[in-house]
């Protein structure tokens, strides 16, 4: 058994708020600079261009990225032999999120209720997912989501018979209705199984995931691969100008399901996809 | 070719822009997203003035991330605007022109841009860091309890835009594509 003070994720998710809204992680930007690479729209180019130059911007001036610095969504991997002591879990991960947010002179995204509005003021409650997990230490990953992308998702309870091509088709039908909204060249983050929410979950998890990794199922690994190439072909381009790059990356995330079903979530994500993690 | 244009977006200069044009915008413009546009008509319905002079004006859709110390504004890029489709009508019947913002309008939208000759400018969604480097001032002039919704007036010199829909009703996410995709062939 070990001991870990919940002061201790407080210090990591101040400064894990901070970074992951700054800079940008380098799968996502070595996937922007090779899109600009292949990219032969005109416009599209230009835009490209100036992507590159705003994480850049970003990277050597210590600003945020973009301004909607998100909901902060906070992943924590804890090893099943951890004793947290010192306080309450929720509210030292809050209080992370309200000091980097504070810090960072990120922007307070919150509301306090979804209908009644009102700003929470301090970014604050963040998204947070627990899991145990084998071992003795935590994982913990701050993912800032912009809503922008966030509004652009779906989910969909398809019947077994849809089968693969009803997968397909809602993947591109999904990309196709966010069209320019989302701030293309988007990441697109897929869940298929599971229930109703853990398929959510999984296509929220889908986004956190590298984008120079592959499903470790080669199945999966080719359907990532066709579907980003048909998302590419759609033309919709950076921003919604027209281009070839209109996804710099696809991930799925699958989960066994029941008889009856074939869940599938679409997240969507913009070109400044965010995430930073550490282990303690 | 670039375009430098100057604000105010008086018609005849609305009608000189078409969609699918690079501009470089300079000029004094003001910020407002949802709830701030929200509270602007309520006060339109009761007849009460805006809190700025909307004729011939260019809003930005945008909340920036706070200011640093010593820096003029935060992280500046747009936001959504579809969410202002319910109201930016009514602004344009005030006489507000130009609109700053991303993603796709709704057909009337489109259509009071062809009553009110009215432009929608695209801003790189995303690039909040770069697009902050055009502002050069702002003042907050209303709603401060909105915090970053709040009404702010900026002054910006250079502000890199695509015109998206012009005051003919174009719409380059529409053109764009289908120019590329044939391109592409």
């Amino acid at each position: 058994m070990r001991e870990i003070n919940v002061s201790v994720l407080t210090d990591v998710i101040e400064k894990l708020c901070i970074e992951a809204n700054v800079h940008l992680p380098s799968d996502v930007k070595c996937a922007i600079k090779t899109c600009r690479k292949c990219e032969d729209g005109v416009i599209a180019q230009g835009v490209l261009d100036n992507i590159i130059e705003n994480f850049q911007i970003a990277d050597n001036e210590n600003v945020p990225i973009c301004q909607d610095t998100g909901m902060a969504c906070v992943f924590l991997e804890i090893g099943q032999d951890v004793h947290l002591v010192g306080g309450d879990l929720t509210e030292a991960v809050n209080e992370g999120v309200r000091r980097g947010y504070d810090k960072g002179y990120l922007r307070k995204s919150v509301v306090k209720d979804p209908i009644r509005r009102g700003n929470t003021g301090d970014n604050t409650p963040a998204m947070l997912y627990t899991e145990i997990v084998p071992g003795e230490n935590i994982k913990i990953t701050v993912g800032p989501k912009g809503f922008g992308s966030e509004n652009m998702s779906m989910i969909r309870m398809f019947k077994p018979s849809a089968g693969l091509q009803g997968i397909k088709d809602f993947i591109l039908e999904v990309v196709e209705t966010a069209g320019p909204n989302p701030c293309p060249p988007m990441v697109v983050g897929v869940g298929i199984g599971g229930t109703f929410d853990k398929c959510a979950l999984l296509a929220k998890k889908a986004l956190m995931r590298p984008l120079d990794s592959k499903n470790p199922d080669p199945y999966y690994a080719d359907l990532e691969e066709e579907m980003l190439e048909k998302i590419n072909m759609l033309g919709i381009g950076p921003q919604g100008f027209g281009g070839k790059t209109t996804a710099i990356g696809l991930n799925i995330e699958t989960l066994p399901t029941h008889i009856a079903g074939m869940p599938c979530a679409v997240n969507i994500n913009c070109h400044v996809t965010r995430h930073k993690t550490e282990v303690i | 070719m670039i375009k430098k244009i100057n604000l105010p977006l008086t018609a005849e200069l609305a009608k000189t822009l078409k969609a699918g044009d690079e501009v470089l915008l300079t000029g004094t413009i003001y910020t407002s997203r949802d709830a701030g546009h929200k509270r602007m008509c309520e006060s339109l319905a009761k007849g009460e003035p805006l809190p700025f002079d909307p004729t011939d004006a260019t809003i930005y859709y945008v909340g920036p991330t706070p200011a640093k110390p010593g820096a003029v504004i935060g992280s500046a890029g747009p936001t959504t605007s579809g969410r202002m489709d319910a109201y930016a009508p009514t602004m344009m019947s005030v006489g507000a022109r130009g609109m700053i913002g991303k993603g796709a309008r709704l057909p009337e939208v489109v259509e009071a841009m062809k009553k009110y000759n009215g432009v929608y400018f695209g801003a790189i969604g995303g690039a909040g860091a770069l697009l902050a480097k055009c502002i050069k001032s702002a003042e907050l002039i209303a709603f401060e309890d909105l915090g970053a919704e709040a009404l702010r007036k900026l002054y910006v010199e250079d502000m890199p835009l695509v015109v998206i829909i012009d005051s003919e009703g174009n719409n380059l996410y529409e053109n764009g594509r289908k120019a590329y995709l044939e391109q592409r062939k």
